[in-house]
């Protein structure tokens, strides 16, 4: 059973480019890992023995908002630059330890490898984030919405500047 | 009484029609209308709550309530529907089991076509139905309706085998493939019926006894399935094929189906009261011989007749309401491996039996 | 000459009988083979998390009962202790152990419903009236304590929003003496009855490896034979005072990890939730149910992953907060989403029927797969 700060040292031993810093936010501190090489590091977490993670007990996507705030001539406010980040929850069954990985990506170009692969659970988890964000899940199977209607265009819902459209298929969207 | 008529009337068909459609048809109609009052009745209380009790006393013209529902109901073809053959599925559903009925003997006076091969007969018009099942799931252009009529097509044949292997067992021990013949042998006490070994004196009678149980437990079983009941009853899943192959039909049309599936049950549930369980037959012999009045003695067989048709179809309806729902390849393999081989068995069994 | 065959692709849509709500299943099949289902979802998305970004924490919990509504309770409670971690909040003892009894009964109901239907999907019409006879009575329980009977908006952060109600014990130990020999009844009518072992033994087997990378979660991780619950392995509230067994599966009637074994581990569940409330009912305490918490709850700027045990598996919540009264970020890890992933899996290579019965034995509510 290991603690998260001993977890850090060995990935920052093993992945020195990759990982990049420990951040000790509360409650849970939060490990930042490069978006490209996450693949390679849940990898080596979920195989190695010592780490053994064995479940993804979730991937979410965040809206960091840390970017340009910009007003536009109709009064909404876009943002321009900044993240978006993924948090990956692991837990280990047999050891009984869990970390928290995060990634962040570009807002305009947020590709991040998919870990789908590894575990199988992350197939979902890694529609819904593309869904609700527009992280492009690279190697990821069948990459499509999950939640909203397959032809929705208007965007991706739980970003910090989504704004409702005006209609769907015909059909009035504000009430 | 169709001789009377004929000698009256002077034509064949109207005789006919009077004689023996008629009062089957009166027969049926009230029967399907109280049978589906009963089966809601029966299955409320097994299930702890009450059922209707609204419309009438007790509930009892709720049935009168649903006819004058559906006949008002629009009559709703699909659109890529092949209207022939959808028109005609109900008829042909109802007339299978409706025509069964011409040879089951109502009582010692009644019977509607008196005829030698009685139960052929009623074996060969129920595989009508099948046809009409099969023209019902297909003209309605819906994949699971076409799902559940070839599901219904491939049990209702399979079942007919070991259906018509116990009643060859039963033409061996009687004699004669007439129902009126095979309830008059099995004369008016019950100790003469033959699932207690028929009205044979001596050894032969108490050797047949376990034999005629099983062909009983059979023909029970096999005849579950011809009528499409529980646990037979996938053409009509609930659950996988919202109602199979009449999922379609409304109105008039789906109550036809109905009526002809609880006149398929009590139709289903004769035969085996006659073959086993004495017909029309009262077990302690009758009323009217005792007290003299000669004329009320094929009053009491049909009430005997009745009583019993209507235990066996209540039986069909407890098992319904308790048992789950076989899948299609367990039907089959229950029917082919193992009703068709113990139907054989007892066939021969029983054959070496009666030789002795 | 060659046949040219087609597989057919049937619809199992939103609307059907049984697929548990609105589901579409696009189901391909070779006669009645099946080769492959996969699921659409989405038909429930109600936006959920996006509105959480609008409320304050406390305006929160109704929305979450309305995830899984079949188990409303649980998903309040996974949200009040994930927020009491995370502003370091301790409860007085007695809120923790009503907030058991609660879990406890809630699990008792939500089993019930996924039996009784299970049942209805085989075509065994009557147990499915028997379990709700029999849930009547924990709902009319719950109506006493907080006058709701299925979204209770009931553990709020900090405490509960009611007392127990004087009758509540008395009522509930008369619940519990009722309770137990319907568990007995149910036995003899489903669980061990031919044909439904027919139907549900060595279908949908999942091992348990396959289970643990799917991260499925709850009684179908169980009947695979692994013994992982979360009131035990990752201790919440007042769990570890009380002494109940884990059930997980054997395959008794069949494989490991089969529908049948599913089915049982739920059955099992049932009778130890009565052990624990009996225990909890014994052993609570008097006291105050509410805490002294700031008016406006805001959070450390931060993260936090809580998670308990559902009826239907592992309900996690994943809350960042900016320091401010609303969340920034809430999600919310439903076990019916992670439980579905697997299920196209489990039914390659089965029949059309076994479609059914294998959805059943997975036991999913849309309300927490779309939130």
């Amino acid at each position: 059973m290991k603690t998260r700060e001993e977890i850090f040292n060995s990935l920052k031993q093993e992945f020195p480019r990759d990982v990049l810093e420990f951040q000790n936010v509360p409650v849970e501190p939060v490990i930042t890992v490069n978006p490209l090489a996450i693949n390679k590091i849940c990898h080596f977490l979920r195989d190695v023995e010592g780490f053994e993670f064995d479940t993804l007990m979730c991937l979410s996507g965040i809206d960091d908002a840390n970017g340009e705030k910009i007003t536009e001539a109709d009064g909404t406010v876009t943002i321009k630059g900044g993240v978006l980040s993924v948090y990956y929850h692991l837990y280990s069954i047999k050891l009984n330890h869990k970390v928290t990985l995060k990634v962040s990506a570009s807002r305009e170009n947020p590709e991040v490898e998919s870990v789908e692969s590894i575990w199988k659970c992350a197939d979902w988890h890694e529609r819904e984030a593309y869904d609700m964000f527009g992280f492009i899940f690279l190697h990821h199977p069948d990459l499509r919405r999950i939640l909203m209607p397959y032809d929705w265009e208007a965007g991706y819902p739980l970003r910090k500047d989504y704004k409702n459209p005006e209609f769907y298929q015909g059909i009035k969207i504000p009430y | 009484m169709y001789n009377l008529l004929n000698n009256i009337l002077g034509n064949e068909y109207l005789a006919t029609i009077i004689a023996v459609a008629l009062p089957l048809f009166i027969f049926i109609l009230p029967y399907a209308l109280y049978a589906v009052y009963g089966e809601r009745k029966v299955s409320a209380f097994m299930q702890d709550r009450i059922g209707p009790n609204r419309a009438g006393y007790q509930g009892l013209l709720q049935s009168v309530a649903d006819i004058l529902k559906l006949i008002q109901k629009e009559d709703i073809i699909p659109n890529e529907a092949d209207k022939k053959l959808f028109n005609l599925a109900p008829v042909l559903v109802f007339a299978g089991s409706y025509a069964a009925f011409a040879a089951i003997p109502f009582s010692g006076a009644y019977i509607g076509a008196d005829i030698d091969l009685g139960l052929f007969y009623i074996l060969a018009i129920s595989s009508v139905v099948v046809a009409g099942i099969l023209m019902g799931g297909w003209a309605s252009n819906n994949k699971y309706s076409l799902l559940g009529a070839m599901r219904s097509a491939a049990q209702i044949i399979s079942y007919e085998i070991p259906t018509a292997l116990v009643v060859l067992t039963m033409v061996m021990v009687t004699g004669s493939l007439n129902l009126k013949t095979i309830s008059e042998l099995q004369t008016a006490y019950f100790w003469n019926w033959n699932i207690l070994g028929g009205a044979f004196s001596g050894i032969e009678k108490f050797l047949l006894i376990p034999f005629m149980i099983v062909a009983f437990v059979i023909i029970y079983i096999s005849t579950l399935a011809e009528v499409n009941r529980v646990p037979f009853d996938i053409p009509e899943a609930e659950s996988e094929l919202v109602s199979g192959f009449h999922t379609e039909y409304s109105g008039m049309k789906f109550a036809m189906f109905f009526l002809s599936e609880y006149a398929n049950m009590f139709a289903v549930s004769a035969i085996v009261a006659a073959l086993f369980f004495g017909g029309y037959q009262s077990p302690f012999g009758y009323l009217g011989n005792t007290i003299g009045i000669s004329w009320f003695v094929p009053v009491e067989q049909l009430f005997w007749f009745t009583i019993k048709g209507l235990f066996f179809v209540f039986v069909q309806m407890w098992l319904r309401w308790t048992l789950p729902r076989l899948r299609v390849d367990q039907l089959m393999t229950v029917c082919w491996k193992y009703m068709i081989p113990y139907a054989f068995a007892n066939l021969i069994i029983v054959g070496l039996i009666t030789l002795i | 000459m060659a046949f040219k065959t087609e597989e057919m692709i049937l619809n199992m849509g939103p609307q059907h009988p049984s697929t548990h709500g609105v589901l579409r299943l696009e189901v391909e099949l070779d006669g009645e083979l099946i080769i492959s289902v996969k699921p659409h979802i989405g038909y429930l998305h109600r936006c959920f998390e996006k509105h959480c970004e609008a409320m304050t924490y406390p305006q929160v919990i109704p929305y979450t009962d309305r995830m899984d509504y079949l188990a409303s309770m649980y998903n309040n409670f996974g949200y009040v202790v994930t927020m009491e971690r995370f502003l370091n909040i301790q409860v007085p003892e007695r809120v923790e152990y009503i907030r058991v009894i609660m879990g406890e009964l809630q699990r008792i109901a939500s089993h019930l419903v996924a039996l009784g239907t299970y049942g209805v999907d085989i075509g065994a019409f009557t147990p499915f009236l028997y379990c709700f006879r029999d849930r009547e009575k924990i709902l009319s329980l719950f109506e006493m304590t907080c006058g709701a009977r299925l979204l209770y908006n009931y553990m709020w952060i900090g405490g509960l929003s009611h007392d127990l109600h004087p009758d509540f014990i008395p009522a509930c130990k008369e619940f519990l003496r009722y309770f137990k020999p319907n568990i007995t009844e149910l036995n003899n009518l489903l669980s061990f009855n031919k044909i439904f072992i027919e139907r549900t033994a060595n279908v949908g087997i999942l091992p348990a490896e396959t289970a643990i990378n799917y991260g499925v979660t709850g009684p179908n991780l169980r009947g695979s034979g692994v013994k992982y619950d979360l009131r035990r392995n990752d201790q919440y509230s007042v769990y570890d005072r009380f002494d109940f067994e884990i059930p997980v599966g054997t395959g008794a009637n069949g494989t490991l990890g089969d529908c049948w074994d599913r089915y049982y581990v739920r059955v099992r569940e049932m009778e130890e939730s009565i052990k624990i409330i009996e225990q909890a009912l014994e052993q609570l305490p008097e006291g105050d149910i509410n805490t002294a918490i700031p008016k406006r709850i805001k959070p450390p700027a931060g993260s936090i992953y809580g998670r308990v045990e559902n009826p239907k598996g592992e309900l996690g919540y994943f809350i960042m907060s900016d320091g401010s009264t609303s969340p920034y970020r809430l999600k919310v890890r439903g076990p019916s989403f992670v439980n579905m992933t697997v299920f196209s899996e489990l039914c390659k290579g089965h029949l059309v029927a076994d479609v059914i019965a294998i959805l059943g034995s997975i036991d999913i509510v849309l309300g927490e797969i779309d939130r």
